[in-house]
């Protein structure tokens, strides 16, 4: 027991590392994926000892610049929600990850160590309770800084929330058809080869247009352009987080990345077979690197959509989460479902 | 229960995480409130009235058409997980289109659910 709640301790506190490490280089991803697409260079100044290092440490002096910067509480905000909505909206996006499994078992200091911090039977649902309630961060921060801006933007983002979260919900619903259970180490087992009875979930039949629906919703769920309702630079200028500066900017910054990466992670567990790859099974330490392979491919996408799609009007982005994706995730639960009840 | 002991320690561990960014921000930052700084943002103009004026809540009724069709999605949930169970399992692979057949039967009420919201005009933004 001792040494199963040392390794419990020893995976949480590594995962909150790389999670912090890797939000750190998806902003700086994000710059340079953003300048390659305008066809500009991007951040190329910042590196040790007089090296560039291609901007490498751009994250670094960011994160040292933004600690420094005057903290205001405007007068008019309700200071202790003020103070706290950043927290309550970085929290959840950190418990998330948890329980994705990123590789299968490796041996290590002579005893088999599992590649995920834990299972549960429910993993599923533990990870659609926590993205919402991620939500009421954004809403109190909207609220409690007493700016008409971040009101806009905080009833923007229930309203996107709840719609979305509908067809999230749904689409979910068809790959447990397939799975059978909610533990997403179940399910991502159930994906061991490319096709046929084990496969991807991908390269079957409905669910490749599941995975549409579930794109969309998830890019909604985490506030990226062409849903970036919420925050849109141009009409409501960052909208919940208009009052915010120093940290607690950073920790509004932090939540919508670590969001992405774990929206981009539960899709690679869901659709793309997780850590399964090829050679995985004589070589598990390969595991982790599949998984960061899709992840990253994942996010790379959400990235090109944000640089090639414009914003949605906000009427016209209601319409489209009710009248277009949640008919459809109900069209696709009854295909789904009649397909496995002919083929089995 | 025991694998829900990391979902605490993260817990912990985030919200600690979170305390010392807000105390680190606290204490680093030099700060020079002036009244301006401390106005809300209206793009640089004097703010016209206040933000708690009261305010049309234009989704109250598709929050409520929310609530309803999330709970049918909750139903859905454990139903999608024992399918393929009782499909292929010898013991109840008898009960299989009663089994198939109404969860559809619910599946069409939620559909026509919809179809009901829609007609009411509930979805339409600018009424």
């Amino acid at each position: 027991m001792t040494n199963l709640l040392l390794e419990w301790v020893i995976k949480t506190i590594v995962i909150l590392l790389i999670l912090v490490t890797a939000v750190a280089y998806v902003t700086l991803m994000e710059r340079k994926v953003m300048a390659w697409i305008q066809m500009r260079v991007g951040p190329n100044r910042v590196g040790l000892f007089g090296f560039r290092l291609w901007g490498l440490l751009q994250p670094a002096a960011d994160g040292l610049k933004m600690i420094f910067k005057e903290d205001i509480v405007p007068l008019q905000a309700n200071r202790w929600l003020y103070i706290f909505a950043p927290a309550f909206s970085l929290i959840p996006a950190l418990m998330t990850f948890i329980v994705i499994p990123y590789g299968s078992e490796i041996h290590l200091f002579g005893r088999a160590i599992e590649l995920h911090v834990t299972r549960m039977n429910v993993g599923l649902l533990y990870v659609l309770a926590l993205t919402s309630v991620g939500v009421y961060g954004i809403v109190l921060a909207g609220w409690s800084s007493n700016n008409k801006y971040s009101l806009m933007g905080g009833l923007r983002s229930s309203a996107q929330m709840i719609s979305y979260e509908l067809a999230l919900g749904l689409s979910i619903v068809c790959i447990l058809l397939y799975s059978g259970s909610l533990d997403l180490v179940e399910i991502v087992n159930k994906q061991s080869v490319w096709f046929g009875h084990m496969g991807w979930n991908i390269f079957r039949f409905p669910l490749m247009f599941v995975f549409i629906i579930f794109y969309i919703a998830s890019l909604a769920e985490t506030n990226r352009t062409p849903f970036d309702l919420p925050e849109a630079d141009s009409e409501l200028v960052a909208g919940y987080h208009t009052e915010y500066s120093s940290m607690k900017f950073v920790m509004f910054q932090m939540a919508e990345y670590l969001n992405l990466i774990t929206a981009s992670s539960i899709a690679t567990t869901l659709f793309f077979g997780g850590w399964n790859g090829p050679f995985v099974g004589r070589l598990p330490i390969l595991g982790p690197v599949y998984f960061v392979i899709k992840v990253l491919a994942l996010i790379f996408l959400a990235m090109w959509i944000r640089y090639t799609v414009p914003r949605f009007r906000y009427d016209q982005l209601m319409r489209f989460g009710w009248k277009v994706l949640v008919p459809a995730a109900i069209v696709n639960i009854i295909i789904t479902s009649t397909v496995i009840l002919f083929l089995t | 229960m025991r694998n829900y002991i990391p979902v605490l320690l993260i817990f912990i561990l985030a919200i600690g995480m979170a305390a010392v960014i807000i105390i680190l921000s606290r204490v680093a930052s030099k700060g020079h409130p002036t009244k301006e700084k401390l106005m809300p943002y209206e793009c640089g103009v004097e703010p016209v009235g206040t933000a708690r004026e009261r305010h049309s809540v234009k989704f109250y009724l598709v929050a409520m058409a929310f609530l309803l069709f999330d709970i049918e999605a909750v139903f859905l949930v454990p139903w999608a997980v024992v399918f393929r169970g009782v499909l292929e399992s010898d013991a109840y692979r008898h009960l299989k289109y009663i089994f198939y057949g109404e969860m559809m039967l619910f599946m069409v009420v939620l559909f026509v659910g919809l179809v009901y919201v829609w007609r009411k005009g509930i979805l339409e933004w600018n009424r």
